[in-house]
């Protein structure tokens, strides 16, 4: 997977002459010196930080964290203080919620987008441009202040406070469709689909079995920002979710709400959420990074 | 695909071929039609909705709902609350979205440059993007504590006396945008990054050759190839500033108790704490959808704004020279 962005296919390639001209030392690659070290590991640090200080909170007593001078290592309270958010703010069930969410999301999202973003790519037909046109400019179009109809069209449906009101409005993205069909364009030979019509393989067998393969990098991409984005949502789940069945962020509020006294439950539950997140991003913050910067265009 | 039935000496295309092609087309609408069955139902009908519900009294508890025409409009306007809403959204937009750019702007310059670690500086500035709003929101909400958070007494050790962030008008909006910087400033800078990896070393080569300083490169060569992405980061930024929700909402934990007022004298409620206020808390849904509304046609004149102050013309980066910023 590490290799995947470098991969001759892959839209990372189209900058390659330009990553020679940087590595033949024309002049606009700077070798960093010292005080560029010195901002970048104080820049880290304060990226870091806070994440870390929900660590320390979380594993001590509210009297440590307000003690002065605070604490600054981890205590032993973590499990303690875990099982209360854990009882209290139906932090178990939380998890679980945000995981099926993202997770469904992630795999909507991606399947969806690839199909759509592959017919948009390399299929004709009527109003290709015009409805790809149409798909990029919502882009712009900010969802959450469609919350209040969107309230309204679950009620009628039944589906407020349960998991899958969450789900199926973000189960597709316009930027999505856009990131899957740049990357099928530039990734996905014409010649090689025309290939598979010409043996007499429906467009259905030469998506899975050519397309699917060849795009695979970028579809793994799409799904961890989705992912990421899924499991970060907040307005919308804190709208049409209840406290008894929550996903985390809305736990999170919850406890935000009720224990405002107690800031060593609130980073418990702070931790709690946060290291799903954190444990992906350690295994595959590379390819996010490289994904983000490849996109572009996230808003 | 026409030219497969022009081949000499197939004047006529076979039964096969014809189904081939009917096959593409079929098969290019239901591999599109997921996504606009999807988008349209839970993303456009209720976005465009939320005009017809602006027009209407509806409440959250009783069913029915009444034309009222632009009264919830006037209403809005005539209310204290939503002007001061409009004005924290400005200015909070403006505290969170200005730093955060120029910030991301340098960082990106000084991540271009070759050293060890390059990745895992990425990496690490990135977290905070992968940490949610409502984990950020409580954690600097204590953070910037008035009796017993660390801002203070990091502020103490140095001889400055305990800030009342909370309470106040301009401390709280620094704080709240300090969340939005916190999370974003990264992200950015890895977006500008992108872009200026895509700029051509001749350009520098060239520039240096004509005796131009490091900083002269930067300012004639490095900002205007990165002005549409600095276009598009101020866009996507501003209509963010404008939806802003989860960091004031949470913030007011600190105080207290999280809810949407956005501060004991309102002093952080931006538009979409509002817009949550009315129609969850007060149970109007035409107030809320005429904020919605509101916010959105801020959104439109903003983005109208940017894009004329760069060129008159509307272009999303990305679409023509995607290739030149993977």
């Amino acid at each position: 997977m590490s290799a995947v962005l470098e991969k001759p296919t892959t839209p990372a390639a189209a900058q390659s002459p330009r990553r020679r001209n940087r590595r033949s030392g024309a002049g606009d690659v700077q070798r960093a010196s010292w005080p560029t070290y010195v901002v970048l590991t104080v820049v880290s640090l304060v990226s870091v930080y806070p994440l870390y200080w929900a660590l320390v909170g979380g594993s001590r007593t509210s009297a440590d964290i307000s003690s002065d001078p605070p604490p600054f290592v981890p205590g032993g309270n973590l499990w303690t203080n875990l099982k209360t958010a854990w009882d209290d703010g139906h932090m178990g069930k939380a998890l679980l919620n945000s995981l099926v969410v993202s997770g469904s999301i992630a795999l909507g999202t991606v399947l969806f987008c690839t199909m759509a973003g592959f017919a948009f790519a390399k299929l004709r037909f009527k109003g290709n441009n015009a409805l790809f046109g149409f798909t990029v400019a919502t882009m712009m179009v900010p969802p959450q202040l469609g919350i209040i109809p969107l309230y309204l069209l679950m009620s009628k449906l039944h589906f407020n406070n349960h998991i899958i009101s969450v789900i199926l409005p973000t189960l597709v993205t316009a930027f999505g469709v856009f990131f899957m069909r740049q990357y099928v364009t530039q990734a996905v030979p014409t010649e090689l689909l025309e290939a598979g019509w010409i043996d007499g393989a429906s467009t259905s067998r030469i998506f899975f079995s050519i397309v699917i393969p060849i795009v695979r990098p970028a579809m793994t991409v799409l799904g961890m920002i989705t992912f990421l984005a899924a499991w970060n949502d907040f307005f919308w789940p804190v709208v049409t979710l209840s406290s008894d069945n929550p996903t985390v962020q809305v736990a999170l509020n919850n406890i935000g709400v009720g224990y405002f006294t107690d800031y060593s439950i609130v980073f418990a539950g702070v931790v709690a959420g946060t290291i799903p997140v954190i444990v992906v991003f350690a295994l595959l913050g590379r390819q996010i990074v490289g994904g983000i910067m490849q996109g572009s265009l996230k808003g | 695909m026409a030219s497969s039935a022009a081949l000499p000496g197939r004047p006529r295309i076979t039964l096969r071929q014809r189904l081939s092609l009917w096959d593409r087309s079929i098969t290019a609408y239901g591999f599109i039609a997921p996504f606009f069955v999807l988008f349209f139902a839970f993303g456009l009908y209720p976005l465009l909705d939320t005009a017809w519900v602006a027009l209407h009294r509806e409440s959250l508890t009783a069913s029915g709902s009444s034309w009222v025409g632009f009264d919830n409009f006037t209403w809005l306007f005539g209310n204290e609350y939503f002007r001061k809403s409009l004005l924290n959204t400005v200015t909070i937009g403006i505290l969170s979205t200005v730093p955060q750019l120029l910030v991301a702007l340098g960082l990106a310059h000084l991540l271009n440059m070759k050293m060890r670690g390059r990745t895992f500086f990425r990496v690490i500035m990135l977290m905070p993007y992968a940490t949610s709003v409502a984990a950020a929101a409580l954690v600097f909400a204590q953070i910037f504590g008035t009796d017993s958070g660390l801002l203070n007494w990091l502020l103490g050790t140095v001889g400055i006396s305990p800030v009342a962030w909370e309470p106040g008008h301009w401390t709280s909006q620094i704080a709240v945008s300090t969340i939005v910087i916190w999370r974003w400033t990264g992200y950015n800078a890895l977006i500008y990054l992108a872009a200026m990896q895509a700029v051509p070393g001749d350009l520098y080569e060239a520039a240096a050759i004509d005796g131009a300083s490091k900083w002269q490169q930067f300012r004639n060569v490095t900002l205007p190839s990165l002005k549409p992405t600095i276009l598009f980061t101020v866009v996507v930024s501003s209509i963010g500033a404008t939806q802003l929700f989860g960091e004031p909402l949470l913030f007011s934990a600190g105080a207290g108790n999280a809810n949407p007022l956005g501060g004991s004298s309102h002093q952080y409620q931006t538009m979409g704490l509002l817009m949550y206020q009315q129609a969850f808390t007060d149970g109007s849904l035409g107030r809320a959808a005429a904020t919605a509304w509101t916010m959105f046609v801020i959104i439109i004149l903003v983005t109208l704004l940017n894009t004329l102050l760069v060129s008159g013309r509307i272009r999303i980066p990305g679409l023509r020279r995607k290739g030149a910023r993977a």
